[in-house]
């Protein structure tokens, strides 16, 4: 499909530089350049499109067709700022137009009332650096609404007694059930629980130029060929390119940004291509590159002014990394679930979003899904049962017989932010194009690991009620791999312990702005895109109303 | 059931896909030996029916060029082995199909599986490990894909995955009967459990 897009010189001054296309990015774009402005996004990755969605599980997995890629993109890993680093790839985020949420799983939960006032709410946590926000579910509550219309997503309102008050029931009805979620309905509510069916972002009817659903089965790390999944590839962006006042710009990794004299951004320094060097002149910046590339950004634009990173006179860039906690637990059945056909999760429960602290011996809280993500070599290479034969007959006979038969259910939980975790620059491994690689820092929080082994032994208590043959889960180990990238540029309204104010407005610098999963001051109990992407709805009409004021350059 | 050499030997011959890009004759007869007690044919087809050999011959001109030495550097050993066993025989394919599986028994020095492992590269380790893996690829690979392996979607077949684009409910045995979704008991407060 071409679409007309304005094409921008670096030379013109254009109102808004967008950096990053994902959740946050593509929202932002379709926001500000429907409100009349001229944008610019740029964008890492290459411009995608459903022809390129294949179902190649080399291509895609093996190869990070959608993903940061470790090669040219080498990270590195500690566990705590005593340690030394070491190369390993610690982090995956869609590198491409759309971002991450391209190739999520879409699992779509808004973040409840307690995630936003939960310091007040239970006092402070030992060792966790726990905060409330400067806004309130109730603040944010028309944006998730407005991000369920706008993107598309299915979902069953009030079928959750757990859920958070609504204005607007969802636009359209939940997807199908699948096997795996008739199995996690069923004896959820033997033990007195309450499944519902799982909001997602993902049409179950279609939409003008999208599909419903095809049920493919290639969905959890692929992009959609039919654009079922609401990605912002498939929404707002293209939204934003038919504006006529915004240009999408891939193959632009973004590396600097510049102040004047004054103290104001003057734009953003990328490489194209070509690996040349352009500037971007514009009016402010908006950065939406991710809860690991946005602080890194900003590290990389230190200057006289900002030793320690752009706006970072908090000292709190790049820290109180969450990944959000959780496990899984596998199980195979007796009968057939075909649960690889369809997208990955169908039932979820909320009954334990809020657990009481003096009851379990930890903070924190989360909820569960019933799913099935892996495809098929990814299935036969890692979801065996543990001691299972890796070749021979036996293999195979085990292989045939559990892939239509398998399922999983997911904890999902909180990350309590500890200021020790965090991105910062590798002061010795460089990327691709000679700039310092990000160095993950990541200890969980104790409480975490709490939580996470609690939520296992619910997933094993349902499974057994549910009949399962077999099941198994990994014992919790602290983590050291991050999707989730949240809170390394956290909300605040005092600029000693927070980087943007409740207008995503960077306290340091007036014309930068900074939205995306770095933005949040909790982890909620997983499953963040929902509020980036009603924070980045949020945020446009913050910005929008600041540019009317006159509060930005013009 | 053809013999692994002239099956691979056939296989040469034959129009598409006949080519060996990487191996020469004799080195994709032993591939081929090796994958098929990866994945035997049994009553259902196995890594030989789905071309597997085909699909690790592209590979190691393509995405695991990097693995070219394991192939090359581990089938001589690979026949040594072979030999030490039984002085008459040097080809793995030319020995008993029980020889064949007391060797990569020997090969396969690790066995503990598990882990998930969605974003695993082919650059495993040992010969056997990098075998192990692309034979698994080769037979499971999406069948429309540039690849060449999961021939007709044999390797789908033998794990129960329908060949289709598209699906409709019910999916399952367990959602087959399911009689939509009917709300919650609402006798349970929302209290904190």
């Amino acid at each position: 499909m071409t679409i007309a897009q304005p094409k921008y010189k670096t030379t013109d001054e254009v109102d808004f530089v967008i950096i990053g296309s994902g959740a946050a990015g593509g929202i932002l774009a379709k926001e500000l350049s429907g409100n009349g402005f001229r944008v610019v996004v740029l964008e890492q990755g290459p411009y995608l499109t459903e022809k390129d969605f294949v179902h190649d599980e080399i291509k895609v997995l093996s190869q990070d067709l959608l993903t940061n890629h470790p090669e040219f993109q080498p990270t590195t890993f500690r566990k705590t700022p005593q340690d030394k680093a070491k190369p390993q790839r610690a982090l995956v985020y869609g590198r491409i137009v759309g971002g991450t949420s391209v190739h999520f799983t879409a699992n779509f939960w808004r973040f409840h009332e307690i995630d936003f006032i939960e310091r007040s709410k239970v006092g402070s946590v030992p060792g966790a650096t726990l905060s409330d926000w400067p806004i309130t579910y109730a603040d944010l509550e028309p944006y998730y609404t407005k991000v369920e219309w706008e993107i598309g997503v299915s979902g069953q309102a009030g079928a959750s007694p757990f859920d958070p008050p609504r204005s607007k029931p969802y636009p359209m009805p939940p997807l199908p059930v699948k096997s795996s979620g008739v199995i996690f309905e069923r004896a959820a509510r033997k033990l007195g629980w309450h499944p519902f069916p799982a909001p997602m972002a993902i049409l179950s009817q279609p939409r003008p130029g999208r599909s419903a659903c095809i049920n493919c089965g290639f969905c959890l790390s692929f992009g959609c060929e039919v654009g079922a999944k609401s990605s912002s590839l498939a929404t707002a962006i293209r939204i934003a390119e038919k504006t006529g006042r915004c240009e999408i710009r891939p193959n632009s990794y973004v590396h600097r940004i510049e102040l004047d004299a004054n103290g104001r951004a003057t734009g953003a320094v990328y490489f194209d291509a070509q690996r040349n060097v352009q500037r971007q002149k514009a009016k402010a910046v908006v950065v939406c590159a991710n809860g690991a590339e946005t602080p890194r950004l900003l590290l990389l634009s230190a200057n006289k002014q900002f030793p320690d990173g752009l706006a970072n006179s908090s000292g709190y860039v790049g820290k109180n990394l969450m990944l959000n906690s959780g496990g899984v637990t596998t199980a195979v059945f007796e009968e057939p679930l075909n649960d690889y056909k369809g997208f990955a999760v169908s039932r979820i429960l909320h009954d334990f979003y809020e657990l009481d602290p003096d009851k379990v011996g930890f903070h924190g809280g989360g909820g569960l899904d019933a799913r099935f993500d892996m495809t098929p070599i990814g299935f036969a290479l890692g979801n065996l049962p543990p001691g299972s034969p890796r070749w021979g007959k036996a293999f195979k006979e085990v292989l045939s017989h559990n892939f239509t038969r398998t399922c999983e259910i997911f904890g999902h939980g909180t990350s309590l932010p500890v200021e020790n975790n965090s991105f910062s620059l590798d002061p010795d491994l460089k990327d691709a194009w000679g700039l310092p690689a990000l160095r993950m820092t990541y200890k969980d929080h104790p409480d975490d690991l709490k939580l996470s082994a609690w939520l296992n032994a619910r997933s094993v208590e349902l499974l057994d009620v549910a009949g399962a043959k077999k099941m198994w889960a990994p014992p919790v180990q602290e983590q050291q791999f991050a999707v989730h990238l949240l809170g390394t540029c956290r909300m605040g309204n005092d600029p000693k312990t927070s980087v943007i104010n409740s207008d995503h407005r960077a306290h340091d610098v007036k014309n930068l702005f900074l939205c995306d999963g770095s933005s949040l001051v909790t982890s909620g109990r997983g499953q963040p895109t929902m509020t980036i992407e009603a924070l980045a709805f949020r945020a446009a009409d913050r910005i929008t109303a600041l540019a009317k004021r006159g509060e930005l350059p013009s | 059931m053809l013999s692994a050499a002239s099956y691979a030997r056939e296989a040469a011959q034959s129009a598409t896909p006949a080519k060996f890009e990487f191996f020469s004759a004799e080195q994709a007869a032993e591939v081929d030996a090796i994958s098929a007690r990866i994945i035997p044919t049994t009553d259902t087809p196995g890594a030989r029916e789905a071309g597997v050999v085909f699909f690790i011959d592209r590979a190691l001109v393509t995405f695991a060029k990097d693995n070219q030495k394991i192939y090359t550097e581990g089938l001589p050993e690979l026949q040594a082995k072979v030999s030490e066993l039984s002085p008459a025989l040097t080809k793995f394919s030319a020995a008993t199909l029980e020889q064949q599986d007391h060797i990569l028994r020997s090969f396969d020095e690790s066995s503990a599986a598990g882990g998930r492992s969605s974003r695993r590269r082919a650059a495993a380790q040992s010969f056997f490990e990098t075998i192990r893996v692309h034979t698994v690829m080769g037979f499971l690979i999406d069948p429309d894909s540039d690849k060449r392996g999961n021939r007709d979607g044999v390797g789908w077949k033998v794990i129960g995955r329908d060949n289709e684009h598209m699906f409709q409910p019910p999916f399952g045995y367990y959602d087959k009967d399911y009689p939509g979704w009917q709300p919650n008991p609402t006798d349970v407060d929302k209290s904190k459990s």
